[in-house]
């Protein structure tokens, strides 16, 4: 089907490529490397491009142009712009945001990479492109049993959709195993040991595609949490409370017919080796009162190592994922709160903490970051290096009467590189944090002064 | 001891009294905190979870409640269970537990403290045996004083048989039935003593919500009676009687109505028409009485001739209807469990179901001892104190124990009927012979130093107010106590305090005993409290605490959990579709709707005996028999418990011989004697084919003997009969990490062969029904 699309793609490609925007054209690649990473679930591709301005006027950005069916799955797209000779490299990030051509043929993507000074006429510039794709990897076939392992399919081009001439390029795929089934050769195209390498291509025009299918086996653990919600509560008594609620499936080829203990058990290597049991979560250091459970009860196959930098959380789900299971459960911890708290130079406080899933390796479908600031505190907004959709909500908690003021940060399509620190700013008075005991001593001094009087007041209608 | 023997309006009384009420207002609030926390070993050794099977029934239950409300529980028709026949929860269940908790959860979320369901129904059972204990010392506070209901309260605080029914986690309806049980007695006894029919509407109302809570009401609606009888027999009739029991029937009938699961039954049932001829019997006493009084002897005696005559042909006729209506019942009017209550062979004979379960079993001897301690020596002890003097109170408390003894005896689940009687008659016990002892080491010591004692008095009255006036010296024995039992030596200090002046005066006459002689029996008193205490924490925290979902093994190399149960119920919930339908014996049908969400066939809930036969005889049916019958029930997936791997003793093929039986109970072409050998019931390589080729034994151990090469069950301790077979109608989908839970699933019917759909069809419809009888067995 994909392919299908991809070939149809090249037609329409070639045509427009003639009509393609003037301003685009002032632009070419002079030498593009491509290399990617097929090894886990999620796909990472990077590109090493050489850029000239053949055009009069500087050119102050450049496009990345991506297939249909890779930009709904494009997780993250960084670029950094290497300056400085070969011993002195320095990378700069460069600012990337996606946008729309009305122009645009056959609903491709695009991303804009704005340079830090505009490109003279003439110069040349390198840049280094990093995207994520998720589910990316169909699994073909779709059902396999216990003692198979797991094959998938990988659709790309094998030239670089760009919307730019190339005047060279070179495509490495590097498979997890050395058991490649199939894959698409286009000429010159090559495989040795887990790579396989598409090209040198010489001049390719603009919006160029050929597309190819590789074939591979890839047991690597299909983690995708399909929901995710984390909920950070600060409490200013001195901690913050963090409960991660996940919806965890194996994404992989589904799981068909018997699923056998004895196999799995006695023949552990070749018995569901596209099944995972174990996760690991990068919590951060100094974390206590660390709990896993689902909705009955605990589960109690876990182990929690605390580091100086970091710790880590070894845990199993109740039972082996194969394809297609899913299972839910729920990590809380607390941690101290000076390590996140902080006062900005205005007065305002920020929460300053890691966005993200905390388990590696791992896809977020949908992620509810839900910070939960603390009865009382105003104003707050939320830092964060990429758009996500925001919005505030109230909650309830412990003898509340206005309630919590919750920021929720919802993003979808997660991946590890997500994890980065983003910053919550409120105002607070501490005086807020003495209501509740006050309130408490109010009720019982009051029960206290109800059942006074009622020992002293005598309810009788009739004197004895 | 002036001051004490004739109570003053004076300071040092009023202030003396002002004091006890303090104190014993702190020592009830320290039972209370004991035995909330006695109950909390099973949170800090295994988790805050919901234990066994009939509680996850109620949890779900509740959570249903706090979900979807009130009148949408009260019309909740569960198609979870029973497929396909369903179950009306709201109208079976005794919904008392279901609503104290949903109410607690409800009243706590308005006020913000946004604890979850499942953390009110934890504890909900160790709050209500902190109100037992208030309740007990309520109770035992009106027949003996406030010293023997201290006792009493701390007594049953920890009494083992209660916390086995009340840990944390254990959220069952006995937890809260307990504490509505005394309360009702309570409010019964209160009534009795003073008369008031404020008293008795409140116990009305409590016994209404001993309705709503559990089936043993019918313990207290025969109880009261037969003590009210007692007491019109023995001549004790009083007004106050009348108050205490003629509301409470009439009443308490009416309430009792009201719960959708008795309704009608509060007045049909052969259990509460023994209220109802003590409700005849009593006005026709108290008629008497009154007659009595406005009549002359002379006419008295002639009324009474004729009153009598009358009464004798009414009352015949009465009893002729209710004979004829009890006989036209096949059970007589009495439900299965009543039955076995009162004739202990009638289960075991009769209806298997009700034997099967262990806690219908009647207790050994080992389980007194276990379950009540000590008390068991205390409480002739304290049926002996009861009698001097007998008071219509204490009389109530004698029956209450003899007949719990007698059900505690049928019935091991009884015994916790059995365990607050015991606790009210030790307390007695106790407090009395403190009394004794202490009065008399007074008194010996009075004698010795009359002198010194007065001017002790008054020190001594300040910091030691509850104690009697010679407190003193006493002191010095007591020190003892409170340094081995602080809360125990408390409690015997206060004894004298309520009813002091009659008693001690017939105490020192009476009742002295030698100085060393009573010190040396406080001492081995205070041991056997102590060994008491020891004995209680221990069992709380060994052997009462396993919330038996998981399982815990302690071996060389650490703990092992065993989790199993939920591994394979979030496998189902999370792997299966929301509407298949599981089969599994009916003990894991609460498990399964409650922690997987899956419809189940049959459930803890037995009331469908052909039901439970229906899945009993599938079990012990050759693979495609059982596949028939499961297929015609829509079931997708066999659950079977196997503990043969890790030594796990009550697994199916352990309760395999109750399925064979109530199996076979109702399809007769299922015989015991097929699975017995020699009428031994084996697994390995002598037993019957019948067993070997049953689906129980082969779901169990499919593939089993992979795991060492020979197949030796650990449980059974033996090699497998059968070994290698392979499974030709279903398919092993999910087996837990220890094997402990086997999970299989119906493999799809095969397509037909022409040449077999051509002979069908050539056979015609006759041929046809005639095969899908044969085919059916159970219809």
């Amino acid at each position: 089907m994909a392919a299908r699309i991809g070939i149809f793609f090249v037609f329409v490609a070639v045509f427009l490529s003639i009509s393609a925007f003037s301003s685009a054209q002032d632009l070419q690649i002079v030498n593009a490397e491509r290399r990617i990473d097929l090894s886990s679930h999620i796909v990472k591709a990077f590109l090493t491009l050489k850029v000239e301005n053949i055009g009069k006027d500087p050119a102050a950005e450049m496009l990345l142009a991506f297939p249909p069916t890779q930009i709904k799955n494009l997780a993250m797209v960084q670029a950094l712009a290497i300056t400085g000779k070969k011993k002195k490299k320095t990378y700069l990030p460069l600012d990337v945001k996606p946008t729309e051509r009305p122009d645009a043929p056959n609903d491709t993507g695009y991303y804009r990479v704005k340079f830090i000074s505009p490109l003279g006429p003439g110069e040349t510039v390198s840049l280094e492109v990093l995207y994520i794709l998720t589910h990316s990897l169909e699994p073909f076939p779709v059902e396999i049993t216990q003692s198979e392992s797991q094959l998938v399919y990988y659709h790309d081009s094998a030239v670089i959709l760009s919307p730019y001439h190339i005047k060279q390029q070179t495509t490495f795929v590097k498979t997890p195993t050395t058991r490649v089934e199939s894959f698409t050769s286009i000429e010159p195209a090559n495989r040795a040991g887990k790579e396989i390498k598409y090209g040198p291509y010489e001049n390719r025009a603009s919006y160029s595609y050929t597309p190819v299918i590789i074939h591979f086996e890839n047991n690597s653990p299909f983690a995708v949490v399909e929901e995710l919600v984390r909920e950070i509560e600060i409490s200013h008594w001195g901690s913050l409370q963090i409960t991660e609620s996940y919806r965890l499936t194996h994404g992989g080829a589904r799981h068909k017919g018997v699923f056998s203990r004895v196999d799995y058990q006695s023949k552990r290597s070749v018995s569901g080796a596209s099944s995972f049991n174990a996760l690991l979560a990068v919590l951060p250091p100094r974390v206590n009162s660390v709990y896993y459970r689902d909705n009955i009860g605990n589960i109690s196959t876990s182990h929690l190592r605390t580091g100086f930098r970091k710790s880590e959380l070894e845990f199993e789900p109740r039972y082996p994922l194969f394809g297609g299971w899913s299972a839910t459960f729920v990590i809380g911890y607390r941690v101290p709160l000076e390590d996140y708290l902080f006062e900005a130079s205005d007065g305002r406080r920020y929460l300053n903490f890691t966005f993200g899933c905390p388990l590696v390796e791992t896809i977020v479908n949908k992620l509810t970051l839900k910070v939960v600031l603390p009865e009382g505190s105003k104003d707050p907004s939320a830092v964060l290096p990429f758009t996500v959709n925001q919005e505030l909500e109230v909650k309830y908690s412990y003898l509340d009467i206005v309630g919590r003021t919750v920021v929720v940060l919802q993003k979808d399509n997660v991946v590890p590189t997500h994890n980065v620190p983003f910053q919550v700013y409120y105002t607070f008075k501490p005086i807020y944090m003495l209501a509740e005991p006050f309130m408490l001593v109010t009720a019982f001094f009051l029960v206290f002064v109800a059942s006074l009087a009622y020992v002293h007041i005598d309810l009788n209608i009739v004197k004895k | 001891m002036a001051a004490l023997e004739s109570p003053q309006p004076g300071t040092p009384t009023a202030m003396r009294n002002a004091f006890g009420n303090v104190l014993s207002v702190l020592i009830l609030v320290l039972i209370g905190v004991l035995a909330f926390s006695i109950r909390l070993f099973s949170v800090i050794k295994y988790e805050s979870v919901i234990h066994e099977f009939d509680p996850y029934f109620n949890y779900r239950v509740t959570q249903f409640l706090s979900k979807n409300g009130i009148y949408e529980f009260w019309n909740w028709f569960d198609d979870r269970t029973w497929y396909p026949l369903g179950r009306v929860i709201g109208g079976t269940v005794y919904p008392g537990l279901t609503l104290t908790a949903g109410t607690i959860w409800w009243v706590l979320n308005s006020l913000n403290i946004p604890l979850s369901v499942e953390t009110v129904c934890v504890f909900t059972a160790p709050v209500f045996s902190a109100f037992a204990s208030w309740a007990t010392y309520l109770l035992t506070k009106e027949v003996k004083g406030s010293g023997a209901g201290l006792a009493a309260a701390a007594l049953l605080a920890m009494v083992p048989s209660y916390i086995s029914r009340s840990v944390a986690g254990s959220y069952d309806n006995e937890a809260v039935a307990i504490f509505a049980l005394i309360f009702t007695f309570y409010l019964y006894i209160k009534t009795l003593n003073t008369g008031s029919l404020f008293y008795a509407t409140l116990n009305a109302l409590a016994y209404f919500y001993m309705v709503c809570s559990w089936g043993g009401y019918t313990f207290i609606i025969n109880l009261i009676p037969m003590h009210v009888l007692l007491c019109i027999v023995t001549g004790r009739y009083s007004p106050r009687l009348y108050i205490a029991y003629a509301p409470l029937v009439v009443l308490g009938t009416l309430l009792a109505a009201l719960v959708p699961v008795v309704g009608f039954n509060a007045v049909l049932t052969s259990e509460h028409f023994a209220s109802f001829l003590v409700f005849i019997i009593i006005h026709v006493v108290a008629l008497v009485y009154y007659i009595k009084g406005i009549l002359s002897p002379k006419m008295f005696k002639v009324a009474v001739t004729l009153v009598v005559s009358i009464g004798m042909v009414v009352c015949f006729i009465v009893v002729a209807i209710l004979v004829a209506l009890v006989a036209s019942s096949p059970t007589g009017g009495w439900s299965g469990r009543s039955l076995s209550l009162l004739d202990p062979t009638y289960a075991s004979k009769y209806i298997p179901i009700i034997a099967s379960v262990s806690e219908h079993q009647p207790p050994t001897w080992p389980s007194y001892f276990m379950d009540i301690n000590v008390l068991a020596f205390l409480v002739p002890a304290g049926i002996i104190a009861c009698f001097s003097p007998l008071s219509d109170a204490s009389s109530f408390v004698v029956l209450y124990i003899v007949m719990s003894v007698y059900f505690s005896g049928v019935m091991v689940r009884l015994m916790l009927v059995l365990a607050p009687a015991a606790c009210i008659m030790s307390g007695i016990a106790l407090s009395q012979a403190f009394d004794v002892f202490t009065g008399s080491i007074k008194y010996q010591l009075g004698a010795s130093s009359n002198s010194t004692d007065d001017a002790e008095d008054n020190t001594s009255t300040n910091n030691a107010p509850k104690d009697d006036a010679s407190a003193g010296k006493t002191d010095k024995g007591e020190e003892i106590v409170k340094e081995r039992s602080s809360k125990k030596g408390k409690k015997k200090e206060r004894e004298p305090a309520d009813k002091p002046s009659v008693k001690s005066k017939i105490k020192k006459k009476a009742l002295v005993l030698p100085l060393e002689a009573s010190i040396v029996a406080l001492l081995l008193l205070i041991m056997l409290g102590a060994f008491y205490v020891i004995h209680c924490v221990w069992a709380a925290a060994e052997a009462y605490s396993a919330p038996s979902i998981v399982l815990t093994s302690q071996s060389r190399d650490g703990l092992h959990v065993f989790d199993d149960f939920r591994e394979s119920y979030a496998w189902l919930s999370h792997n299966t579709d929301v509407d298949d339908k599981v089969a599994s014996w009916w003990d894991y049908g609460y498990q399964t709707t409650a922690m997987a969400n899956r419809t189940v066939i049959v459930d803890n809930n037995t009331w469908n005996n052909t039901h439970i036969a229906t899945v009993g005889t599938a079990m012990s049916s050759p693979e495609k028999a059982a596949w028939e019958i499961f297929n015609s029930l829509d079931v997708k997936y066999v659950l079977v418990v196997f503990g043969g791997l890790i030594g796990y003793p009550s697994d199916d093929i352990n309760k395999f011989l109750w399925m064979v039986r109530i199996g076979g109970g109702v399809f007769p072409h299922i015989k015991e004697a097929d699975y017995l050998r020699d009428g031994q019931y084996r697994i390995d390589s002598e037993a019957t084919p019948t067993m070997l080729n049953c689906l129980m034994y082969k779901l169990s151990y499919y593939r089993f003997v992979e795991t060492d090469g020979k197949g030796y069950d650990r449980v059974r301790r033996t090699e497998i009969g059968k070994k290698n077979f392979k499974l030709t109608h279903f398919e092993e989908v999910f087996t837990s990490h220890h094997w402990m839970v086997r999970i299989y699933k119906l493999k799809p019917p095969r397509n037909r062969i022409r040449g077999r759909t051509k002979k069908l069809k050539s056979k015609t419809s006759s041929g046809l029904s005639s095969k899908s009888v044969k085919k059916n067995p159970w219809i």
